[in-house]
């Protein structure tokens, strides 16, 4: 055996059996480890840590209306993440969920921006089908080309929505633009009737919440108990036996995607019918980036993913506090949430591995 | 200057961000490894360089700090994807996120600031020839990242280290049954095409389009990484597929210039449209991948 310096560092040994005191302790482990990074880079860039961890994780569930807000944020990170989640255990890397989360927004906005005068209870439901399917539709072309020509479904899916924030900027600045609107980027409000019902009096929570804690449940029985969910679980752990067992890779690919795109899409249109009631430039904050973190941290699991979706809700409204109270730039989100995820994959490690300090083999060798 | 001399002037120093972060890319994967963080490397690059050169510390200063901090951070993706055997997807995006948020971070204050950039070198002689010769006169980034596409072509074609790399990423416990190390070669990969991301995003934002704004990288990286399969894992085709998206881009903005009736946003989206149909058409090739593809990308190595 060759002497060198690899031989004195500790290694990762694969454990008999995965762990799962490691696997529920890898997201609370994740989130420690983030935390002291990020209070380094709080310090380093002159901020005082505790009045931002402050704001940042107590301030959202200090008041009600604080906490109502993160409610309304969880929900489209839950549906995405869901989406996403059932695509990654299938290995299907649906990247893409920010394009089809703007093409559900921009589907369910069709109808009050060209049929404003309308009434009716059932213009908001129809907006949520559409925006769904406007979503599936986005990622379909992702599945098509993956499919038919072998392309790779990370690099489609992501030029996919860089392409769809053009066509959303298109829309505002053209046709849908509102006439009486000072020329500003956004389309007409919507009518009443286009908006989803209020769930919590008092706040911005609406019915999508539940849709979304419906539709995780969904996911769980699907995953969880369904054929369809096993064959997309065996063809992401072990393609070839799945191929030998007949489960079809192409349309594991065409599920993962059009699942994914679909729920994306019925976020897009939740969020313009909901908290924002017109179409407008800024519905997509990244809550499609965010969503991929969303579903790794939570395990790829339905339930995991319905706690780690309302943690990314709570950082995401005490970035938005931290930047009042604590001057702290509103990108240092970003970096939390990228080093969170980093972090959770340090700690995931240990589901599989356990870490075995070698002893030099000099002297217990002959 | 009419359309075409607009675009043959600027071509090339508008493919040299491609062709940077795609060099250093494909040395990657050719060691077998896939990093999807090219995107956030490049903008860490981007900003880092712009600050040190905003302050005065001239552009030679500012490519070895954009050099150094994204190869600082691809080594973290290493520590990640090789020491932790980390899925390399999911530590590629969580590196691209990482990057793009320190970027956004620490230009915070530097936002719609402008530099200058370089003076172009005329190539003698050359240079003289007619409407062609404006290809001749670049910074001098362009013409060192021809020489460093020349380097890395005959790195893999012709020395022991380059086919060291290529036996890593073809077939990682056979290189190390024969004595290489194949963990140490990986890390040495990953940190080059760090630094060669870098130096994109350097040129991008201190040179090319001296400004710095969040966001300004704008899928390059991405479009870099499908470039390396555009290029089929070669050097000199990921060059030609650099100077394809060079001229895209710059199609474009001529385009805009000459008020051509086209909505804009079209014309911005034109080279995520090209990358899209490019790599369907030269993935739809299954032999072509085949035989130049790497085969362990992506997949981790234990002994």
């Amino acid at each position: 055996m060759n002497i060198s310096a690899a031989t004195f560092l500790p290694a990762l040994v694969r454990r008999e059996h995965a762990s799962l005191v490691a696997a529920m302790l890898a997201p609370v482990a994740a989130l420690g480890i983030a935390i002291f990074l990020n209070v380094g880079l709080y310090a380093l860039i002159g901020r005082d840590p505790a009045t931002v961890l402050y704001a940042m994780l107590l301030e959202p569930f200090l008041s009600w209306t604080s906490f109502a807000e993160v409610l309304l944020r969880a929900g489209p990170l839950l549906l995405i993440a869901q989406g996403l989640a059932i695509g990654f255990r299938a290995k299907v890397f649906n990247i893409g969920a920010e394009g089809q989360f703007i093409l559900g927004a921009i589907f369910a906005s069709a109808i009050p921006v060209w049929f404003p005068q309308v009434t009716g209870q059932w213009i908001w439901p129809l907006m949520l089908l559409l925006g769904a399917l406007g979503g599936a539709l986005w990622a379909s072309i992702t599945a098509f080309w993956r499919v038919r020509f072998n392309a790779n479904e990370i690099l489609v899916s992501l030029m996919l929505s860089l392409v769809a924030a053009q066509v959303l900027n298109y829309l505002l600045l053209g046709p849908w633009k509102d006439p009486a609107g000072f020329n500003f980027p956004q389309s007409v409000m919507f009518q009443n009737d286009a908006m989803v019902p209020t769930l919590i009096a008092g706040t911005r929570v609406n019915v999508s919440l539940l849709i979304a804690l419906a539709l995780s449940l969904a996911a769980w029985v699907f995953m969880q108990r369904s054929f369809m969910g096993y064959k997309l679980q065996v063809g992401g752990l072990a393609p070839r036996a799945a191929g030998y067992a007949g489960f079809s890779e192409a349309r594991a690919i065409w599920l993962s995607l059009l699942i994914g795109g679909f729920v994306a899409g019925l976020a897009g249109a939740a969020e313009v019918a909901g908290p924002l009631g017109q179409l407008q430039r800024s519905i997509s904050t990244g809550y499609g980036y965010a969503a991929i973190i969303v579903a790794y941290l939570g395990g790829l699991h339905p339930i995991g993913i319905i706690f780690s979706a309302l943690f990314m809700a709570v950082l995401y409204i005490g970035g938005d506090d931290a930047m009042v109270s604590a001057n702290l730039p509103i990108a240092a989100v970003r970096v939390f949430q990228g080093s969170l995820l980093l972090a959770y994959l340090v700690a995931v490690a240990f589901v599989r591995y356990r870490i075995e300090w070698r002893r030099p083999h000099l002297w217990s060798q002959p | 200057m009419n359309a075409v001399e607009f675009i043959i002037s600027g071509m090339l120093a508008a493919a040299t961000p491609f062709l940077l972060a795609a060099l250093g890319e494909l040395v990657v994967e050719r060691a077998g490894v896939l990093n999807l963080g090219v995107e956030g490397l490049m903008a860490l690059g981007a900003v880092l360089a712009f600050i040190v050169v905003y302050h005065g510390g001239g552009h030679l200063l500012g490519f070895v700090a954009a050099g150094l901090g994204s190869a600082v951070l691809s080594l973290v993706f290493a520590a990640l994807a090789l020491g932790f055997r980390a899925n390399q997807v999911a530590t590629g995006l969580a590196i691209g996120i990482l990057g793009q948020g320190l970027s956004a971070l620490f230009g915070k204050s530097y936002e719609s600031l402008t530099v200058k950039g370089l003076p172009k070198l005329a190539f003698p002689g050359l240079s003289e020839i007619p409407v062609v010769g404006r290809l001749f006169v670049e910074d001098v980034v362009v013409w060192l990242s021809l020489a460093v596409t020349f380097a890395i072509w005959a790195m893999f074609a012709y020395t022991r280290v380059g086919l060291v790399v290529r036996a890593i990423g073809e077939n990682p416990k056979a290189a190390h049954a024969i004595g290489y190390p194949v963990i140490a070669i990986r890390v040495a990969a990953i940190a080059f095409g760090g630094m060669m991301a870098g130096f994109a995003g350097a040129y991008a934002a201190a040179v090319y389009t001296p400004l710095w704004a969040d966001g300004m990288i704008a899928g390059r990286g991405w479009i870099a990484i499908a470039l390396v399969v555009f290029g089929t894992w070669l050097a000199g085709r990921i060059f030609l597929g650099a100077c394809l998206f060079g001229a895209v881009s710059l199609m474009s903005l001529a385009a805009q210039a000459t008020g051509l009736d086209v909505p804009s946003q079209l014309l911005s989206s034109l080279p995520y449209l090209v990358t899209i149909v490019v790599l369907g058409i030269i993935s739809a090739d299954r032999r072509l991948l085949r035989l130049n593809g790497v085969a362990s990308l992506g997949e981790p190595f234990e002994r």
